[in-house]
């Protein structure tokens, strides 16, 4: 048996510029990670398209629209409350994106011979994104509340000497929001497409033993991958909503100062 | 000890951290579903709540999987 090529599952989180060449630190190089981001726009471009007719009798793709968008309309409006409609563009954008990402990333491109790249796979993107909310509800904090706006680190009806040892601990929750935001999404694509690689090479190394034994561990781990694949649809539509369920109940702090 | 087989032993050493995430996943869900099943009537309400529980048991979970890539693969 020959020996078996080592597993390099870092490789599909690599950002190279299309066409080969050396990545640089320049803004006029197109990589597959730009690529990518203009395909998952595309397709919500499409489906927007589609479902914002304005039929009077909506057809099945305008109720498909039509719920995802009552759906982020009512993570907004139950935890902001009722002006948490101002919000909205945000909170869905975050939302279409991730999902839309997450999915297309996890689609088996490799069929028609291309590799799809995830883009919420890579800290950069999600780390904005999060830092975005996070400016939001410090703006929209300060804008509102102004210096009232650090009373949201003490709560209310509190002991005194309770109150010195809870508005640091508060503070400290409130600056870490932002890396736990972006990281959530960002590593649960990371760890789901690292399995996906692993088991997935598994499944070759096992046809190419050549033995019974290899087979069976083969068709093993390849419906192992079946699986993993669906859980990782689920995953990527449950870190898209509890992005835009956090961002939704952090600008909640930042409006209503619990 | 050379520097990589002790990167194994740390990478791994630090992916319990996941399983005990897990076992906090578990739970949430676990208890939410016996909340559930005594008052169904109010359990629709409270999903916003439980996925709020569900992100932040996840999260050291996850946070345990970045330290355990980040020991994997530093030079």
């Amino acid at each position: 048996m020959a020996e078996a090529a080592k597993i390099d599952p870092m490789h599909q989180f690599a950002i190279q510029p299309l066409g080969g060449g050396e990545l640089v630190a320049s803004p006029f190089q197109f990589t597959n990670s730009a690529l990518w981001m203009m395909i998952v726009l595309a397709a919500i471009l499409v489906f927007m398209w589609g479902g914002t007719r304005r039929q009077l009798v909506p057809g099945r793709w305008q109720v498909a629209v039509e719920s995802l968008t009552g759906f982020v309309d009512n993570i907004t409006r139950s935890n902001i409350g009722a002006d948490g409609r101002k919000y909205l563009p945000w909170v869905f954008t975050a939302f279409v994106f991730i999902l839309f990402a997450n999915w297309l990333g996890a689609m088996p491109f490799a069929i028609l011979g291309s590799h799809p790249f995830t883009v919420t796979s890579q800290f950069s993107v999600t780390g904005v994104m999060a830092i975005i909310s996070f400016a939001i509800v410090l703006i929209v904090g300060f804008w509102k509340h102004g210096l009232h706006f650090f009373s949201l680190f003490v709560p209310k009806d509190t002991p005194f000497v309770l109150k010195l040892l809870i508005a640091p601990i508060e503070f400290v929750s409130f600056l870490v929001r932002p890396f736990s935001l972006g990281l959530r999404p960002f590593v649960a694509m990371f760890a789901g497409h690292i399995l996906l690689d692993v088991f997935g090479n598994f499944v070759v190394q096992g046809l190419n033993s050549g033995s019974p034994l290899g087979w069976f561990i083969s068709a093993l781990c390849f419906v192992f991958v079946i699986g993993v694949n669906a859980l990782e649809l689920l995953v990527g539509g449950i870190q898209a909503y509890v992005f835009a369920l956090l961002t939704a109940l952090y600008i909640n702090d930042a409006v209503n100062l619990h | 000890m050379d520097l990589a087989a002790a990167q194994v032993i740390g990478a791994g050493l630090a992916a319990i951290g996941v399983g005990a995430a897990a076992a906090g996943v578990g739970s949430v869900f676990g208890n939410f579903l016996q909340g559930a099943l005594r008052n169904p009537a109010a359990a629709d309400g409270q999903q916003g709540r439980l996925f709020i529980g569900f992100a932040a048991a996840e999260l050291l979970g996850l946070m345990a999987f970045a330290v355990a890539m980040i020991i994997l693969y530093a030079r």
